[in-house]
């Protein structure tokens, strides 16, 4: 069947099984920032935006995406500048493998839209499901509330 | 120190963080290969069976099926999956595929397609019979008289007892335990288990193969060892190790999960029977239950010790658990005493021992720590339970006990991989300031021993301290070739593996050092078989100091060229010249810039191509020292044990990059942070692992652990590169000992089996209020 949606803007139209998860669609179409892990929704590594809201790539059919917007981490930067949460994961050293990090950067962005000041806590609470095995978390729970203060404009990038 | 230095000792962002974070394509998932057909495995859904026949008529039949291969089809060569040094001292207990599967999840037969669809569907199609034979899971029962014999082939080698299920032995003895116990005023003798642990990398094992255009088989492949993966595919597939090439790309993760050899041989066979490219990727499921699992072990352990505290004599006698097959068994057993016991090093006597034997369980294989926390586990915690029959202070009596700078132990020179260790004198261990920092920041004198109640909720701390190696002495070689290009910039090219620890981004350091150079005109390959030098690979956690010091001496090598030829240029003396900022100087003032020197030598004058490799095997292993504390809570109401704060300093050199040595500190500390509290595997009864996700299998989340607090104490480590010495595994040893203290601490229960499940302690306080 055909189906329509765009990605970081762009629009995208193509056959798709019926039965197919939007992480293959959006692999196969060269997004391949949307990385499988567990395919059980319970890691939070395929993590991309859907309409604003993080949603879990592995367990969504792609069908359910037509005529939304998508949004991949291949988006975040504009142009040569990266987005804030990239830049501090990079200074706090907060990505080492690094196959989790696009799903912890889609789901940073999408607790700093609706909650620009988060508390330890609450980013903690958001980011419950993005699996890092390797970080250990607490640098890229640093990065968010860095990114978080550069983004409200209260330090320098 | 530090500041002498430009770029080492600085906290550098990755050079392959630009990367990371904008999710590049990089792993072996990411490389397109339209053509490619899909590899899938059929898996044995029995412990232990003989295969009585395989029809794959129907699953052939299927439309887009290529092919189905079983052990019919494949010759049968017996080897190991360990990807370490040769010859390995692993048994060669392993086949392609076999007649008998030996743990639910042994590959029968290999499927490939031009779909998945058609690969899963062939999978239900194929039929086998099986001749289902008695299972033995438990480790203790494995060995006795009337278990079923798990290797029972003929032509299997380098397995110590098949007819008992004992893969390997090991004992070692320095002095008379017995005899010295008997001069002992305190004696603990106990009992401590600890269950094996998923690695659970995030990118699943996966890889790519085909033929380049002159039929040389290019495998793709997410691998911590890419030349040991050359060798044993040449092995088992008979094809000459010229006519191979692997490829490591970016790996997402491997904790020594990716130290064996394990999907790369089925996408080869098939490409290598079909001629077409073809890919493996394992599921979740695939990758919990049929790559490899940590050695689950056990130890009588007992400690003596005479009145005024001072440790006489050690004991740890023990079993592994090795699974189906043996790949690592040897040497994570020896590890789990080789890098334990040296810690208290004051003793008069010491035993260490053990079998390790055959189940009918996934087979385990290198872990992050590598046995070490293993036999931490038993040997910290029976010297906590010692202190505190002696009602003394847990961390005075392991300070008191533990080795310091300039001290040595017996052992390093008794056990080393698998074979003779090597002596080696501590030349930098300042495991002293780790304590003394860590006691300071858990609080420990205010609050150790002082069961802080709060209602239902009790609190107490716990310690514990480790150490590591850094390499395999004498046996491990890294290699570098650093080669400069016209404008003054360096390619870097190893066949040391960046697993995500940053050690791309610190041999670059090394070499902008040496070279004077800044870190962007360093620019690092790792690695290619067909490319980049010989190296063992990253485990052991060697790669900063076996494939550093190799990358350490090419560079010196390279500048030594560069002056050479600076001084031909300038018509100088040699020992006129400096290099210093990516320039020669010479002392009367005059200079050239590194990107001049190199295009006047390689376009107009005296022109050559400025090239050196150098190659380093570590003469000794030097330590990574840790002091650790935990602080728990513990609900008596309802068990709940709840980490409050995990304070770790450790002492690992020169930190070349301190947010990447940090980082190793941290992500190893929340692994063994699992371990100890989430992440346990459950078998049913007929052997298969049911915790085979992430539903089941609980890895610590952002939510599962109060404070993290790590550091790292000055240090210089004089063999290391530029001061260093490892860190990659040290951070996981202490969080269960650590941890099981600080429960003891807390409510008075000694949990000797991990991981510490509420459960467990909800019991204990049951028992004690009975
Ligand atoms: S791959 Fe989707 S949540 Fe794990
Ligand atoms: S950096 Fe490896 S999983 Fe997060």
């Amino acid at each position: 069947m055909r189906i329509a949606f765009t990605v970081n803007g762009r629009l995208h139209e193509l056959d798709i099984d019926p039965g197919e998860y939007l992480l293959e669609v959006l692999r196969r179409i060269g997004y391949k920032s949307v990385r499988r892990s567990c395919n059980s929704a319970s890691c939070g590594t395929c993590t991309v935006l859907l309409n604003g809201k993080p949603i879990l790539s592995c367990s969504t059919f792609a069908v359910s995406v037509d005529g939304q917007n998508i949004e991949t981490v291949e988006g975040m930067a504009d142009g040569d500048k990266l987005h804030p949460i990239q830049e501090a994961i990079l200074e706090e050293g907060g990505a080492q493998c690094g196959y989790c990090i696009p799903g912890v950067v889609m789901t940073g962005e999408a607790l700093l839209r609706e909650n620009p000041d988060p508390s330890d806590e609450e980013i903690r609470l958001a980011l419950n499901g993005n699996i890092c095995r390797c970080t250990g978390y607490e640098p890229q729970n640093r990065a968010i509330k860095k990114a978080a203060q550069v983004m409200r404009g209260e330090i320098d990038e | 120190m530090n500041d002498s230095f430009v770029t080492i000792g600085k906290p550098m962002k990755k050079v392959d963080g630009l990367a990371i974070v904008r999710g590049k394509p990089a792993y072996t998932p990411d490389y397109d290969m339209p053509d490619a057909l899909v590899v899938k495995l059929l898996r044995s859904p029995h412990a232990h069976a003989i295969i009585r026949s395989i029809d794959s008529s129907q699953a052939l039949s299927i439309p887009g099926v290529v092919g189905i291969f079983t052990y019919q089809d494949v010759e049968r060569v017996p080897y190991t999956r360990a990807g370490q040094g040769y010859p390995e001292p692993s048994p060669y207990d392993t086949y392609l595929l076999d007649r008998k599967v030996r743990y639910v999840g042994d590959p029968v037969a290999v499927v490939a397609a031009t779909t998945e669809k058609a690969a899963l569907k062939a999978l239900r199609k194929i039929k086998v019979e099986y001749e289902t034979l008695d299972a033995v899971f438990d480790m203790k029962e494995a060995s006795k008289e009337g278990s079923p014999i798990i290797h029972d082939e003929s032509d299997c080698s380098g397995v110590y007892d098949n007819s008992r299920n004992i893969a390997a032995h090991f004992v070692m003895d320095i002095g008379d335990v017995e005899k010295t116990l008997e001069e002992c005023e305190f004696v603990i003798r106990r009992t401590y288990h600890v269950d094996t642990q998923l690695h659970a990398a995030l990118e699943p094992h996966n890889a790519l193969t085909y033929l380049d255009p002159v039929g040389r088989l290019v495998v793709i492949s997410s691998t911590q060892v890419p030349f040991h993966c050359r060798r044993i595919l040449s092995r088992i597939l008979k094809k000459p190790i010229a006519e191979i090439r692997v490829i490591k790309p970016r790996i997402g993760g491997g904790f020594g999960g990716k130290q064996s050899v394990i999907a790369e041989p089925y996408a080869a066979l098939v490409t290598l029977k079909t001629g077409k490219p073809a890919r493996i990727a394992y599921t979740r499921e695939e990758v919990s239950m049929a790559t490899n699992i940590r050695h689950e072990m056990s130890y009588d352990v007992i400690v003596g010790a005479a009145g005024d505290g001072k440790i006489k004599a050690i004991s740890l006698h023990g079993i592994s658990n090795t699974g189906a097959y043996g790949e690592h068994c040897l040497t994570t057993f020896m590890v789990s005493g080789s890098k334990t016991l040296p810690l208290y090093n004051k003793v008069d006597a010491v035993h260490f021992g053990g079998d390790i034997v055959y189940t009918n369980l996934p087979p385990a294989g290198a872990y992050r720590g590598y046995g070490a926390p293993q036999g931490l586990f038993p040997l910290d915690c029976a010297i906590d339970e010692l202190a505190y029959e002696m009602k003394m202070d847990p961390l005075k009596l392991k300070e008191m006990n533990s080795i310091r700078e300039g001290e040595t132990s017996p052992i390093f020179e008794i056990m080393g991989e698998g074979r003779e260790g090597v002596p080696q004198i501590m030349r930098s261990c300042k495991l002293q300031e780790c304590i003394d920092l860590g006691r300071k920041a858990i609080g420990w004198d205010s609050k150790w021993g002082k069961k802080k109640r709060n209602g239902n909720k009790v609190r107490g701390v716990g310690c514990a301290l480790a150490m590591q190696g850094s390499g395999i002495p004498k046996i491990d070689m890294g290699a570098a070739t650093i080669k400069m290009n016209e404008d003054g910039s360096f390619n870097l090219l190893v066949g040391a593996t960046d697993l995500g620890t940053g050690s791309d981004t610190i041999l670059a350091q090394i070499a902008a050092e040496v070279l004077t150079v800044p870190l962007e005109k360093i620019i690092v390959y790792s690695s290619d078989t067909d490319l980049t030098p010989f190296d063992v690979g990253a485990y052991a956690s060697s790669t900063t100091y076996v494939s550093g010091n190799a990358v350490r001496l090419a560079a010196e090598k390279v500048k030594e060229r560069l002056l050479d030829l600076a001084a031909v240029y300038f018509e100088k003396d040699r020992s006129e010249l400096t290099l210093e900022s990516a320039e020669v100087r010479s002392r009367d003032g005059s200079s050239v810039s590194l990107s001049e020197l190199c295009t006047m030598h390689m376009y107009t004058f005296n022109q050559q191509q400025i090239s050196e490799s150098a190659s380093y095997v570590g003469e000794e292993s030097p330590p990574p020292f840790a002091a650790s504390f935990a602080e728990v809570e513990i609900d008596t109401d309802t068990g709940k044990i709840t980490l409050v704060n995990f304070v770790s300093y450790a002492d690992c050199g020169l930190a070349l990059n301190p947010i990447q040595a940090m980082g190793q500190l941290e992500g190893g500390s929340m692994q063994g942070i699992g371990w100890a509290l989430y992440e346990d595997i459950i078998y049913g009864k007929d052997g298969r692992m049911l915790t085979n996700d992430f539903f089941t299998y609980k890895v610590p989340s952002r939510m599962d652990y109060g404070k993290l607090t790590c550091s790292l104490v000055d240090s210089y480590e004089p063999t290391g590169p530029f001061g260093a010495k490892s860190i990659g595994e040290i951070g996981i040893d202490t969080p269960i000992p650590a941890i099981s203290n600080a429960i003891f601490d807390a409510a008075g229960i000694r949990l000797r089996h991990a991981p510490f499940k509420s459960e467990r302690v909800l019991f204990e306080i049951l028992n004690m209020e009975v």
